[in-house]
């Protein structure tokens, strides 16, 4: 980083008696994963380049309970999100933003019924509207006729129907999209959810993540573009796997547009 | 005697019709053992899918080979039932083609039908040789051997045969109507117009009248008693779903798919916890014990709800569901259709055990979980939602394997071990990796 970006948080804001435009959610793996805070920063320099006023919880922010939940710990799930509501009610959050889909769901979908009603967009929701608003200019830079495949997150495309957000970006980076058989709605997991990311898979003859790259790779691209910290994990390791990281770069779509606009 | 046949397809029909109301009837017993869900929100919105999705067959056709050649059988069947009304007032009535009085608009109906059946032979020959011949993946799995395969095959089986008889039976009609034969021939020329039988009927030519009749007569009546055998049949066939798929898609959810319910007795418990007032040793109000559940989750095919026990009695086995998991893809135990088959097998054990204990289930050692289920199928599971999206007529799979890993997490503390440490990690330090929670904003200063 050229130089350290102010990342405020909302008790920072709070204190000064503000309130941020909207809330970046960081999500765990955000926050902990090495590979996933890249994407983290990179969104966070996006989000700076557009000038959005922004804060994150911080040491305030846990886990949503996505994974607990998915688990069958309904306990577990519902303690986490009765302790970020509490929070992000007491801080009045409205909008929130995070590039987990994952957490997006849980946030969109699950805490309604638990108290806590926000608008969620996920972080290509929001860059799309922040290019829309003339607040983010993006140009193709060094992804232009590039070769590009996009994994569809589950927990973004079928299960909340969020399929043009991502590709209205690398449309914007005018890269040559080529789309895997498996796309969309019959998008094919990459084998994390269902709180598999924590545990080894069960018997049987391929893993996930291996299938799904194998498909992603037939495309023949120059980037697997993606747009879930989980699902990079898996296509990561799967490229390793198949020994082609020297060829194949697996990137959040946040980091193509950062890296594109050489942030 | 005259009046013999007339009483003897009475019989036949009271018969078919009053066993196939019996069996509805314990359908309908067999899926209120399931526990209570409210599916009256949106209404209109019901409707429509319904209308969409089973009437249109929207679904189906996303796979073009199958959808298409299922549609034809599909208009096929609902088609040529209307034919059957004309056949049951024949019957009961002794008359012959009493809906002749429609003139032309009846010549039409009768090519319409004729030319479907036709249709429908065609369909149905492809689907035995998509079953039998070409080795297509998802007819494949372990949870089709055996009665499945047979099933399904003798469905196919069963519309042939039928389709043969209507065909046969209208040639037959032909030739006596143009052979002037009594009862049969009208004065005012051929009655029904035959695009496809024309083509049967001079193999009958060199027939006697009498023997054209015969041949009429037993097709006519093994087409209608095959069909009432038929109806019978649905209870004990994955083919239940011509009746069940308008109901089942009706009541599926309407929900976004990654929207998973939050369990109320669990949000009453929470905020009991989180409630810096309560009172933990508080003597319940009254009647709150009612409120707390047996269990949480589902170990039994009763702790599902009537609309998963529904979806259970729904499901044709397509198996479009399993050729899009991808836990079954990758060669894991898991197959959502198998979930489906096993809930079916189950809640059908539990209602002949009712039925042979006077009305009360009686032990049989068994249930869902473990007997029916194993445990290695339901942590496969990604809950990608591919199953729920491939059904053609609204099956939630996800959900039922949902509800029993709640039972295996919350009553048995029988997740994974990975999974456990996860869930621990998540309650000491809110994240499921063994981070603390104060250098959770650490990644703001590092470089």
């Amino acid at each position: 980083m050229a130089e350290a970006i102010k990342v405020p948080t909302m008790a920072e804001y709070m204190a000064q008696g503000k309130s941020p435009e909207v809330l970046f959610w960081v999500g765990c793996a955000g926050s902990f994963d090495d590979r996933a805070k890249k994407i983290t920063k990179a969104f966070v320099k996006l989000l700076a380049k557009a000038g959005v006023d922004f804060a994150v919880l911080g040491t305030e922010e846990s886990c949503t309970g996505d994974p607990a939940k998915r688990a069958g710990n309904e306990f577990l799930f519902q303690m986490q999100a009765v302790t970020n509501i509490e929070v992000l009610n007491g801080y009045e959050v409205k909008k929130i933003v995070t590039a987990c889909p994952h957490c997006f769901n849980t946030i969109a979908n699950e805490y309604p019924g638990l108290g806590g009603n926000y608008e969620v967009l996920h972080h290509t929701q929001f860059l799309k509207a922040l290019i829309e608003e003339g607040r983010l200019t993006v140009e193709g830079g060094k992804f232009k006729g590039k070769r590009i495949t996009f994994h569809d997150p589950c927990y973004l495309a079928r299960a909340n129907r969020i399929y043009e957000a991502p590709r209205d970006l690398l449309k914007k980076l005018e890269v040559e999209l080529i789309e895997m058989k498996r796309c969309k709605t019959k998008g094919f997991c990459c084998g994390a959810g269902g709180a598999q990311m924590f545990k080894e898979p069960e018997p049987g003859t391929k893993d996930v993540n291996i299938e799904r790259t194998e498909e992603a790779l037939e495309t023949k691209p120059e980037v697997i573009a993606a747009g879930c910290p989980f699902c990079n994990t898996m296509m990561t390791d799967g490229v390793k796997n198949k020994e082609q990281e020297n060829k194949v770069e697996v990137l959040d779509i946040a980091e193509m547009i950062a890296s594109a606009e050489d942030l | 005697m005259q009046y013999l046949p007339n009483i003897l397809f009475v019989i036949a029909l009271a018969a078919g019709v009053g066993f196939f109301v019996l069996n509805i009837k314990k359908l309908i017993r067999n899926i209120k053992l399931g526990r209570d869900e409210d599916r009256n929100d949106n209404k209109p919105q019901r409707w429509k899918n319904m209308a969409k999705i089973a009437l249109g067959q929207y679904k189906m056709v996303r796979r073009p080979v199958s959808g298409i050649v299922h549609v034809l059988v599909y208009l096929g069947f609902v088609i040529i039932n209307l034919e059957v009304l004309e056949i049951i007032i024949d019957g009961i009535f002794g008359t012959h083609r009493i809906f002749s009085f429609l003139g032309g608009f009846y010549d039409f109906l009768i090519a319409v039908f004729e030319i479907f059946a036709l249709l429908v032979l065609v369909g149905v020959i492809i689907f035995w040789i998509r079953r039998n011949i070409l080795h297509i993946k998802r007819f494949l799995n372990r949870e089709m051997k055996g009665w499945p395969k047979l099933d399904a095959n003798l469905i196919l089986y069963f519309e042939v045969v039928l389709m043969v008889l209507f065909l046969t039976m209208n040639a037959a009609d032909l030739t006596l109507q143009t052979k002037g034969a009594a009862h049969y021939a009208s004065a005012s020329g051929i009655i029904g117009s035959f695009p496809v039988s024309q083509f049967i009927a001079p193999l009958f030519e060199n027939l006697s009248i009498s023997t054209l009749i015969l041949i009429e007569r037993t097709s006519w009546w093994i087409h209608i008693l095959g069909i009432l055998v038929f109806l019978n049949y649905l209870y004990y066939s994955k083919h239940l779903h011509i009746l069940l798929a308008f109901p089942n898609t009706y009541f599926a959810r309407l929900k976004p798919q990654g929207q998973f319910d939050n369990l109320e007795a669990v949000t009453n418990e929470v905020k009991l916890m989180m409630d810096p007032d309560a009172d933990p040793y508080a003597m319940p109000e009254e009647g709150a014990e009612d409120e707390v559940p047996a269990k949480f989750g589902a170990s039994e095919a009763t702790d599902l709800s009537w609309v998963q026990l529904l979806n259970a009695y729904t499901c044709t086995e397509c198996g479009r569901c399993t050729s899009e998991c991808p836990a079954n893809q990758t060669g894991k135990k898991l197959s959502p259709r198998r979930i489906m088959m096993a809930t079916r097998d189950r809640i059908e054990d539990i209602g002949k055990n009712i039925d042979a204990n006077k009305g009360s289930f009686k032990e049989d050692g068994k249930q869902l979980l473990d007997d029916y289920i194993s445990r290695e199928e339901l942590w496969a599971c990604t809950t990608c939602n591919a199953c729920v999206e491939a059904c053609p007529v609204g099956i939630n799979p996800l959900s039922i394997i949902m509800d029993m890993r709640q039972y295996l997490v919350m009553e048995q503390s029988a997740a994974p071990t990975d999974l456990n440490n996860a869930m621990t990690n998540i309650e000491n330090n809110a994240a499921p990796w063994p981070f603390n929670q104060m250098d959770r904003a650490n990644w703001i200063n590092e470089n």
